[in-house]
């Protein structure tokens, strides 16, 4: 059981998340696509690559790195067990990001944020519930265009965050932030297929390796 | 488990032990006021499985009692046999003592949403109102559904489908039916986000698809018009046409017979109208209903009336001969007289005294000092 624990720990790409994607995907997705000059945060500078005709470049080269990082410890939460919530404030791609979490076996949370659901868990599951290890941010920020409420309360509930980060947004509090666009459809739909391949591939590998266990 | 009651145990120490025993249970907390979503873990599963097998034990101890077959003793015998033991004399039938399977008594409870590695077992968990999301999720999935097959035909050139769904004698559940259904509580704003969504679904021209996942969220309403039946013309010994008709004003009630080719005679109560109603008034509210239909020497009429004073018995008599009158005239004419007010039934009665006040509006005299 520790050998199951430990072994992945041990390889830099343990579940091969570099082939999940291209560059030319990442382009073709229109994930480079940030908003416009005047909607800049000061904290997404170091990610942007240019601004055209006043509208931002995120560089691909920094979201790549970014991106498998985070494919890469997703990936290890799933393989340990993990519980992963993906959150969003996006009402155009709710549907979208809850059928993917379905898909996964994972959760998803793409409605109103009620105020102590981490922090105040146990009073409103009840006793004995277990919170998400893993919070994915398929968008940062909420209705309001403010930075979700989660982001705040998974850092006070010590529970690591990824998230895609656009121009607009504050990259702070994210353990490990994605430079990428998170409003156009086809950014969205490649997001919800990356992670949806990863976590189906770490419960796999996890399955075998019990299996090459169980026959030992 | 049992570190966390110790913690609790020692937490609340004070308290009761029936509050003791309910945190350890683990179910979700989901609040009152519905009867199917109530207070967290009231009844645990080991509880009601207690409550059941004691419930059919006790069923086979009242059958040996009441001398009858214990394998086959219904409900209504056991409702009988328990009326025949403890009789009551209170009138609120569900003050009195029962006896009914536990699955009736105490409502249906949401179990532990989680399983034993602690992952919830639904995908919507961590919202809070899991079964009202996952409805809204499944709808938005049947309209995208929808969409698609619209698409479909538009590509294909094929008409869209255009039998006019019947909403007139439908409605959609009302906010506590669909709270019974989901066992969750509702607010007023997630129920009109979902009727509006069930609404924009069955705008679309190929909603009869997901017909079946409509319809149970719909139920019907039952015709509440009425349509007032004509009652068809009776022909006595003679041959002669006649028909009947009731009425009543404040106290009197009154019985109508009019008959056709007559003179324009009336009897009441065996007396003759001068005789029976010497004020003119009395006399000019009977012949009203034929005044107004031009019939004033074509019918005879015979009632009988009792009760209420002078002009209730006119009132009355004025009704019935109206109601009587239906059957000899169009739909056109019935209808004006409708409008005339001849049909329907005067309202007005006595308003009782009001303690505090002289008569039902007369106050008593203000006196300044």
């Amino acid at each position: 059981d520790d050998k199951l624990l430990t072994e992945p720990l041990s390889h830099p790409d343990f579940f091969s998340v570099k082939d999940l994607f291209t560059l030319k995907d990442l382009f073709n997705a229109r994930v480079h696509l940030g908003h416009k000059k005047g909607c800049r945060h000061r904290f997404m500078e170091p990610y942007i690559f240019g601004c055209r005709l006043d509208q931002d470049i995120i560089d691909l080269d920094q979201t790549m790195q970014h991106l498998q990082l985070a494919l890469n410890f997703t990936a290890h939460v799933a393989y340990r067990g993990g519980i992963i919530l993906f959150v969003s404030r996006k009402r155009q791609f709710c549907h979208l990001i809850e059928s993917t979490a379905r898909a996964c076996g994972e959760y998803a949370h793409t409605r109103y944020w009620q105020g102590g659901l981490l922090t105040n868990a146990h009073t409103q599951f009840g006793p004995g519930v277990r919170l998400p290890d893993l919070l994915v941010f398929l968008s940062t920020l909420n209705n309001v265009f403010e930075p979700h409420v989660a982001i705040r309360d998974a850092a006070k509930m010590n529970i690591p965050t990824v998230g895609v980060v656009d121009t607009n947004c504050n990259p702070c509090l994210i353990t490990y932030p994605i430079p990428g666009n998170d409003d156009s459809p086809t950014a969205m739909e490649l997001y919800c297929k990356l992670f949806r391949m990863t976590i189906i591939r770490a419960k796999d590998k996890r399955r075998q390796s019990e299996a090459i266990e169980e026959l030992r | 488990a049992v570190g966390r009651v110790l913690r609790l145990c020692r937490r609340w120490g004070a308290a009761p032990r029936a509050q003791m025993l309910r945190l350890i249970c683990t179910t979700t907390a989901v609040q009152k006021k519905n009867v199917g979503a109530s207070g967290p873990e009231k009844y645990t599963e080991a509880f009601i499985k207690k409550q059941i097998e004691e419930f059919n034990l006790g069923k086979r101890h009242l059958a040996n009692m009441m001398g009858e077959d214990p394998e086959t003793f219904t409900q209504e015998d056991i409702d009988r046999a328990i009326a025949y033991l403890f009789p009551s004399g209170l009138f609120d039938k569900q003050a009195r003592p029962m006896m009914k399977h536990p699955t009736e008594v105490f409502p249906e409870q949401r179990k532990i949403q989680w399983g034993e590695d602690g992952r919830p077992f639904h995908f919507l968990f961590y919202t809070g109102k899991q079964s009202y999301y996952s409805l809204m999720h499944e709808t938005y999935e049947k309209f995208l559904n929808v969409l698609k097959h619209q698409d479909q035909l538009v590509a294909e050139d094929l008409p869209l489908q255009k039998e006019k769904r019947n909403l007139a004698g439908s409605r959609w559940l009302t906010k506590i039916e669909l709270e019974e259904m989901l066992l969750e509580k509702l607010s007023d704003d997630d129920y009109s986000r979902f009727i509006q969504l069930l609404q924009k679904l069955v705008a679309l021209p190929c909603a009869d698809i997901e017909e079946n996942y409509i319809q149970k969220f719909s139920k019907k309403v039952p015709v509440q018009l009425q349509k007032v039946v004509i009652e068809p013309l009776k022909y006595n010994e003679q041959g002669v046409a006649f028909s009947t008709g009731e009425g009543k004003r404040k106290t009197a009630r009154a019985t109508a017979i009019v008959y056709d080719n007559g003179t324009g005679k009336i009897t009441v109560n065996g007396t003759d109208i001068l005789h029976y109603f010497p004020v003119l008034q009395d006399r000019e509210q009977l012949l009203f209903p034929f005044q107004f239909l031009g019939r004033i020497g074509k019918h005879d009429m015979v009632c009988t009336v009792s009760g209420g004073g002078r002009s209730a018995q006119a009132g009355a008599i004025r009704l019935a001969s109206a109601k009587a009158l239906r059957s000899f005239v169009t739909e056109k004419e019935m209808e004006f007289m409708r409008q005339a007010g001849l049909l329907t039934v005067d309202p007005r009665v006595k308003e009782r005294k009001k303690p505090g006040q002289e008569g039902p509006r007369r106050k008593f005299t203000w006196k300044k000092r």
